[in-house]
C-alpha cells in the first residue's frame, strides 16, 4: 500500500542517490576509452595511425586518458606522402615530443623519388602509392596486429557500416561481406597469423562532437584549421593554398584570401574554404551554418561514385 | 527549438547566446535506437526523413543524391539512398548490414542502428538491438490490411526487441497517407499490436501513426491527423527516459580491463563501470578470489573522483594488494553476481556453420574469455509462431535456449536484470568467427568465491632452469602436481598436446624452453593463464611463493 508520504520519501531517496546521467560527450569519451583499453589488453602489438588532423588529436587525448597515469603504451605512426602542409609536420613533431609519445614516420620513398604526384598519376593512383601502399608497408614492417584509426562512421556512406574492430585479411584488405558481427561492447580480437584489425575508437563521434570536445578539452590542433589570410590559387573550383616551392599552372596567380582548412590532407588535393572563423566557437558556429559535409573539399572522395568504398577494399581507411 | 531557429537567435544576439548554445550541446544526453523493417515498409525513407527534417543532411550530400544514377523513387529525392551504404547494396536495392547514422537536436544526440528486415538477417537485427535504448518497429498499414494482421517480420522485430531487452519500443504505423489518414483503420492496427506486445511482456509500447513520405508525425505533426494527440516520433525519441529502470540502484559491477602499473608506487585497475555506482571508500569484493578490500582512489586524467557511475571509464586503486587481473571483477559485497561454470542462455546463432550439441566455443563475457561446451539445447524458438521446438543443432538466425559448461566460472547477472553483465558472444576457436550472441538466463550450479584457487596451466620460466626448479619444488611442497615439459621428445608439435594432458591431469606444466607454439596453444588455452618469468610479482602472488624463494631463483 503506498500513501502519498511514502511515495515522496522514496522519490527523495532516489534523488539523493541519483547522479546526473552522462552527457553525450562523456558517454562517447567513456566508450572510446573502453575500446582503446580493450585493444591494448588483447593485441600483441598495437599502433596508432596518426594523421595530425583534428580527429587524430582527439584520439590521442583519449589515449592519454585511457592509460593515465601510465604513458601511451603504443607508438604513433604517421604515413607521410611528402605532400603534407609544412604546418602539419611542424605540429606533429612538436606535439609528439611535448606529450612524450613515440612517433614513427613511414614514407614510400621509392614512389616519392620517382616523382609520384596527383597531377600526372591522377588522385586515385597517387593515393594508392603514397597512402595505401605506404600504410600497408608501414604496418607490415612493424608487425602490428592492430592499428587505431580516427575514422568516424558519419564521414562517408561506406563508413556507416564499418565495425569498431574492422577485420583485414593477410593482405590488409577489407571485405565488407566478411566482417564480424559486433554486439554490446564486446569485441572479437582473435586473429590468425598475418591478419590484423583496424580499431576505430571514434566510430560514434560526429564532426560536431569532435569540435565540441576539442573546445571543451582545449586540445591543441594544427593552426591551419583557424581562418587567416593565406595565399591561394583557385584550381578546379577549390582554393589551394600556395607555398613558394610549389609550381603554378599557366594563368594562375596566388592571391590573399581569408580562409581555413576544414579537413587536412595533402596540399595539392585539399582545398581551403573562405572563412572568418579564427576561434573554436566561431568554427563551431560556422560548422552549424555550413550545411555542407566536410569531405566535400577532398578531391579524392569524388573521383567516382562509391570511391571511398573502393579505396577501403584496397586497404585505405 | 530547431537548430535553424537557434542559429537565427544566435545571429541576433551573439556571443553570449552562442556560448549558451555550446553549453546546451555539451550537456545533452545520448540515445541509441534501432530501426527494423524492410525496404517495402519505408524504413529507409523514414530514416532519411528524420535526418532531413532535423537538418541532419548536408546540402552537398543532397546535391549528390539528386544527380545519382540509381534513383529508385519517383520524387526528386530518394531518401533511402542516404542510408543504403555499400555499392553492392545500392545496385541490389537492399540493405544487407547494420548501418549507423547520427543526428542531433538541441535536446539529444541520436545514434541510429539501421538494420535490415529480411528474414535471413536476424543476426543484423540482434546486433543493432544489442546497444539500443529504444526500438522503432515499422508497420506498413497497407500491408497489414492486405494480410488482415501483423506481418511475420513485424512480429519478429518485436520479439527480438523483447529478447534483446530494449527498454522502449515504438511502433510506427507507416503509409497513413495511403490509408486515408483514417483513425479507425489506425486503431485496429494499434489494438492488435498492443495485444501482441503484451504477450511478449512489453508493457510500455507507444504506437504512432506516420507517413514517412509526407513527413506526418515524424518531426512535424502535419495537418492530416488531428485526431492523433500522442507524441510525434521525434518527441518520443527526445522524451524517452534514458534510464527507465532504476539503473543506478543496481549493484556495482566493475570488470577489470587491464592493470595499469606505470611505476612501483602505483597499481590501478582500469575498466568501465558496467553497472551501479562506486565511491571512494566503498568496500568491494574481487571475484573469483572473494577477497574484500576498499576503494582507495578513483583515478582519471582529469583528476580523482569521489564517485563514478555506470558507463564511466575510470581506474580504481585499492587499499590492499589483492590478486586481480583482466577478466576478473570487482563487485558490491552485499549484492554479488552469479558465479558459475554451468549456465543457461538464450542464443541467437549468427553463422552458416551450425551450432552443434557437444561442440566447444570461446565464450567472451565482459572482459573474460573462457572455453565452454554446449551441454544441452533445451529448445529452439520458432520465431513465427513463438513455439518451443526440440533441436540438436542451430542454423543461422535460429534462436534457442542453450546450456553451457565452461572451463572456468563467469561472473554474471541474468540479462533480464542487468543487460551489461548478462550478455556474451560465442567465437569459433578454429576460424575465430563471431558465431553467436547470448543473453544469460540462469546459473545452473553456483561456485563459491575463493574456494576455487585460480592456478595457471603453465609457468614459462624461459631460459631460467633455477627458477623452474624452485617453482616446481615450492608447488610440490604445497601438494600441487607439477609436470616438467622440457623433455626434448616433446617437440614444438607435441607441446600443446602434452600441456593439454597435463591440464586434464590437474597438474601445472613448467618449462624453460625458448619459444612456445603460440598458435596451437591458443586453440585450447582460451582464458587459461600462462605465467611468464618476466612478471616476478605475479608469479609469486599466484603461486604463493615467498619473496625469498624468488630472490634465490631469479
Amino acid at each position: 500500500m503506498s500513501t502519498v508520504s511514502t511515495v515522496v520519501e522514496q522519490t527523495d531517496a532516489l534523488r539523493e542517490r541519483a547522479l546526473p546521467s552522462l552527457s553525450h560527450l562523456q558517454a562517447l569519451e567513456a566508450e572510446s576509452i573502453h575500446i582503446l583499453r580493450e585493444a591494448v589488453a588483447e593485441f600483441a602489438k598495437p599502433v596508432m595511425l596518426y594523421s595530425i588532423g583534428k580527429d587524430s588529436s582527439v584520439m590521442l587525448r583519449l589515449a592519454q586518458k585511457a592509460f593515465y597515469p601510465g604513458p601511451i603504451p603504443f607508438p604513433l605512426l604517421h604515413v607521410d606522402t611528402s605532400y603534407k602542409f609544412p604546418e602539419m609536420i611542424a605540429f606533429r613533431d612538436g606535439y609528439a615530443k611535448e606529450i612524450g609519445a613515440e612517433l614513427l614516420v613511414h614514407r614510400n620513398e621509392e614512389a616519392i623519388a620517382s616523382g609520384a604526384n596527383p597531377h600526372t598519376l591522377g588522385t586515385q593512383n597517387c593515393c594508392g602509392l603514397l597512402k595505401t601502399r605506404s600504410l600497408l608497408d608501414g604496418l607490415a614492417e612493424g608487425g602490428y596486429d592492430a592499428a587505431f584509426g580516427g575514422a568516424r562512421r558519419d564521414e562517408e556512406k561506406s563508413r556507416a557500416k564499418e565495425r569498431v574492430y574492422s577485420f583485414r585479411d593477410g593482405a590488409g584488405q577489407w571485405d565488407p561481406k566478411n566482417q564480424r558481427p559486433e554486439l554490446w561492447n564486446i569485441y572479437n580480437s582473435r586473429l590468425r597469423k598475418g591478419e590484423s584489425i583496424r580499431v576505430f575508437p571514434l566510430s560514434n563521434w560526429t564532426e560536431l562532437d569532435i569540435w565540441l570536445y576539442i573546445h571543451m578539452e582545449k586540445i591543441p590542433i594544427v593552426p591551419l584549421y583557424f581562418a587567416k589570410e593565406r595565399l591561394v590559387v583557385e584550381r578546379g573550383g577549390s582554393l589551394i593554398v600556395h607555398y613558394d616551392h610549389l609550381p603554378l599552372l599557366p594563368g594562375e596567380t596566388p592571391k590573399p584570401v581569408m580562409c581555413r582548412m576544414r579537413s587536412l590532407g595533402c596540399l595539392p588535393c585539399t582545398g581551403a574554404i573562405r572563412s572568418e572563423a579564427d576561434t573554436l566557437p566561431k568554427i563551431i558556429e560556422e560548422m552549424l551554418a555550413f550545411r555542407r559535409s566536410e569531405r566535400e573539399n577532398r578531391v579524392i572522395d569524388h573521383d567516382e561514385e562509391g570511391s571511398m568504398e573502393v579505396k577501403k577494399r584496397e586497404g585505405y581507411f | 527549438m530547431t537548430i535553424a531557429e537557434l542559429q537565427a537567435t544566435n545571429e541576433q544576439d551573439a556571443p553570449e547566446k552562442f556560448e549558451d548554445f555550446l553549453n546546451q550541446h555539451m550537456d545533452r544526453g545520448l540515445l541509441r535506437f534501432s530501426t527494423a523493417g524492410s525496404v517495402d515498409d519505408g524504413k529507409s525513407t523514414l530514416i532519411g526523413r528524420l535526418l532531413h527534417d532535423t537538418k541532419g543532411i548536408y546540402d552537398d550530400q543532397l546535391a549528390a543524391l539528386k544527380n545519382s544514377r540509381l534513383n529508385r523513387s519517383s520524387g526528386p529525392i530518394d531518401f533511402s539512398l542516404l542510408t543504403d551504404g555499400l555499392k553492392a547494396e545500392r545496385e541490389q536495392g537492399i540493405t544487407i548490414d547494420v548501418a549507423y547514422r547520427y543526428f542531433a537536436t538541441p535536446k539529444r544526440k541520436f545514434i541510429i542502428a539501421d538494420t535490415p528486415g529480411h528474414e535471413q538477417y536476424t543476426r543484423n537485427m540482434a546486433t543493432g538491438a544489442s546497444t539500443a535504448d529504444l526500438a522503432i518497429v515499422l508497420i506498413d498499414a497497407i500491408a497489414f490490411e492486405r494480410k488482415g494482421g501483423l506481418l511475420p517480420q513485424s512480429r519478429r522485430h518485436t520479439f527480438l526487441a523483447a529478447l534483446l531487452g530494449i527498454p522502449h519500443v515504438v511502433a510506427a504505423v507507416n503509409k497513413m497517407d495511403l490509408a486515408g489518414y483514417d483513425e479507425t483503420r489506425f486503431r485496429v492496427i494499434e489494438a492488435e499490436y498492443q495485444a501482441f506486445a503484451r504477450e511478449l511482456g512489453l508493457n510500455n509500447v507507444v504506437v504512432i501513426p506516420i507517413s514517412a513520405l509526407a513527413g506526418d508525425n515524424i518531426v512535424e505533426r502535419g495537418a492530416e491527423m488531428p485526431w492523433y494527440t500522442g507524441p510525434t516520433l521525434l518527441e518520443q525519441l527526445e522524451g524517452a527516459e534514458l534510464e527507465p529502470e532504476d539503473v543506478q540502484g543496481r549493484a556495482l559491477r566493475f570488470p577489470i580491463q587491464l592493470v595499469l602499473r606505470p611505476n612501483m608506487e602505483f597499481r590501478g585497475y582500469a575498466g568501465q563501470v558496467a553497472s551501479g555506482v562506486v565511491r571512494q571508500g566503498d568496500r568491494v569484493v574481487a571475484l573469483p578470489s572473494g577477497r574484500e578490500t576498499t576503494v582507495k582512489r578513483i583515478v582519471t586524467w582529469d583528476g580523482d573522483l569521489t564517485v563514478a557511475r555506470n558507463g564511466q571509464s575510470v581506474t580504481l586503486e585499492l587499499a590492499d594488494e589483492i590478486d586481480l587481473s583482466r577478466g576478473e571483477m570487482l563487485v558490491a559485497p552485499k549484492a554479488r553476481p552469479h558465479m558459475a561454470r554451468h549456465f543457461a542462455a538464450s542464443v541467437v546463432w549468427m553463422h552458416e556453420e551450425p551450432l552443434k550439441l557437444g561442440a566447444s566455443y570461446v565464450v567472451k563475457h565482459s572482459t573474460r574469455s573462457v572455453r565452454a561446451r554446449v551441454a544441452a539445447i533445451r529448445h529452439r524458438v520458432d520465431i513465427h509462431t513463438m513455439e518451443k521446438v526440440p533441436a540438436t543443432t542451430l542454423a543461422m538466425n535460429d534462436i534457442a535456449v542453450v546450456e553451457f559448461e565452461a572451463a572456468k566460472p563467469l561472473f554474471f547477472d541474468a540479462y533480464a536484470e542487468n543487460r551489461a553483465t548478462g550478455n556474451f558472444i560465442l567465437i569459433d576457436p578454429i576460424t575465430n568467427a563471431t558465431v553467436g550472441a547470448a543473453m544469460l538466463t540462469e546459473a545452473l550450479e553456483e561456485e563459491t568465491a575463493g574456494r576455487t584457487r585460480v592456478l595457471p596451466v603453465l609457468v614459462h620460466a624461459k631460459g631460467k632452469p633455477e627458477l623452474a626448479a624452485t617453482v616446481a619444488k615450492a608447488l610440490r611442497a604445497r601438494g600441487q602436481a607439477v609436470v616438467n615439459l622440457d623433455d626434448e621428445h616433446i617437440g614444438d608439435a607435441g607441446f600443446a598436446a602434452a600441456l593439454r594432458a597435463t591440464q586434464l591431469a590437474g597438474a601445472i606444466g613448467v618449462t624453460t624452453r625458448e619459444g612456445l607454439p603460440v598458435g596451437e596453444l591458443e586453440a585450447f588455452l582460451e582464458g587459461e593463464q600462462v605465467l611468464t618469468a618476466a612478471d616476478e610479482e605475479r608469479l609469486a602472488r599466484q603461486l604463493g611463493l615467498t619473496e625469498a624463494e624468488l630472490d634465490w631463483a631469479i
